[in-house]
């Protein structure tokens, strides 16, 4: 397991504009070009390789399904896994359901955890 | 030698300028309260004349990352820009351009090493919400220079309860001790009880309103000796999943000395409670 590596995918794409657009359209293809070009990179760093941090299966799986509930339950930090999250999906549940009505239904998802200590973010 | 004239410590609510600027039927109801209440804070610190302005706050994972973690960092440029490109896009907050003191940063950084705190520093640090929203509502007209400060409220293992406390009153000596004529303001934000990412995110009020009044009530007596007794990672954790940006309103008491405040006020939002303190150092008290 690669909470860092999770947490390096989110922030990444996150401040990026353009890779958010095709995380957005096409997460399958995104990921893979991710894995293959953009988290292999030192950050701040174009010229150096970082070996060493891989996606399990199953980090690769809530990446590509934008499974925000797998994401919390991996330990994704919070911060990222609502803020890429509100990026993508705030204006269309907006348009349809109004104000907040992504963050809630994010949250609703969530209730199974309430009365639980939630999954560990360290990393 | 300088003088602090004024402490301040708050909640930051990134869309406190979306919600005040829109037009007004698409306002929430509060607006306009909150509005009121913004400006009369605002007031604490314009009364005071300040000079120069420390401002305290914790990154969100703009600049800093898990790659390079520093628990806290001094800011040590002549210039910061700030807000980053997904803060305009998530919360509509302009770009801004605040003046440094850079000569206030060094003897600060020397004087917070000397008292054994270990500070990170940045000499090209680019300011995110924690300390533009501060600006946007305590001093919207940017004509400060300032000296930004940044803790780690946000990726585990944080510092304790009272190393915060610790911090603020280091930052307190480094203030008083500064050589210079100058008139300081310190400024903080952090959160009281908050839930981000989790299932008690966006709820009517924040996921733990009996925290948040006896938050309130502890910083309005200047109460150390309480938050200490009552206040860990894990109670935090219990308040809410974000609730750890409350160890920045612990560092202003220490910045302001353990004494009750002279200005408080709150507002009680959908999924936060808002608060607003002002102390100012007793010899100034009218
Ligand atoms: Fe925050």
């Amino acid at each position: 397991m690669s909470k860092y590596y999770v947490n390096k995918f989110l922030f990444t794409v996150d401040r990026d504009p353009e890779y958010l657009k095709r995380y957005i359209e096409d997460p399958r293809s995104f990921v893979a070009t991710w894995e293959q070009s953009i988290g292999p990179k030192l950050l701040g760093n174009e010229m150096e390789a970082s070996t060493v941090h891989v996606l399990t299966d199953k980090e690769r799986e809530a990446l590509i399904n934008h499974d925000f509930v797998a994401l919390f339950e991996i330990g994704a930090h919070f911060f990222l896994n609502l803020t890429l999250f509100i990026g993508i999906y705030d204006a269309p549940y907006m348009a349809k359901s109004g104000p907040l009505s992504f963050q809630r239904e994010f949250a609703a998802k969530l209730q199974h955890w309430l009365e639980l200590d939630y999954p560990s973010i360290a990393t | 030698m300088a003088k602090l004239v004024a402490t301040l410590a708050s909640t930051h609510h990134p869309f406190y300028l979306k919600a005040t600027t829109a037009p007004p039927d698409q306002q929430m109801p509060q607006a306009p309260e909150w509005k009121r209440k913004i400006e009369a804070y605002r007031e604490t610190l314009a009364k005071t004349k300040p000079d120069v302005l420390v401002m305290v706050g914790s990154d969100h994972f703009h600049q800093i990352f898990l790659d390079n973690c520093p628990q806290f960092l001094i800011g040590k440029a002549s210039r910061y820009d700030a807000t980053f490109y997904n803060e305009e896009r998530e919360f509509g907050i302009p770009k801004y351009l605040l003046e440094g003191d850079e000569d206030m940063s060094r003897f600060m950084h020397q004087s917070l090493m000397d008292q054994n705190f270990d500070f990170a520093f940045s000499n090209e640090l680019k300011i995110d919400h924690s300390i533009i929203c501060p600006i946007i509502t305590v001093r919207p007209d940017n004509d400060l220079p300032v000296v930004p400060i940044y803790t780690n409220i946000f990726a585990p293992p944080l510092h304790s309860p009272r190393r915060f406390y610790d911090l603020g009153r280091a930052i307190r000596k480094a203030i008083d001790d500064y050589p210079s004529d100058k008139r300081v303001a310190a400024i903080g934000t952090g959160h009281l009880s908050l839930e981000l990412g989790g299932p008690r995110q966006f709820m009517e009020t924040g996921p733990d309103p009996v925290f948040d009044r006896q938050a309130i009530e502890w910083l309005r007596a200047g109460d150390i000796d309480a938050i200490l007794a009552n206040v860990t990672h894990q109670s935090m954790e219990k308040s809410g999943n974000a609730t750890h940006g409350f160890l920045n309103f612990i560092l202003m008491l220490g910045v302001a000395g353990p004494e009750g405040a002279d200005y408080v006020d709150n507002l009680d939002l959908f999924h936060t409670m808002e608060a607003y303190f002002t102390w100012y150092p007793k010899e100034q008290a009218a």
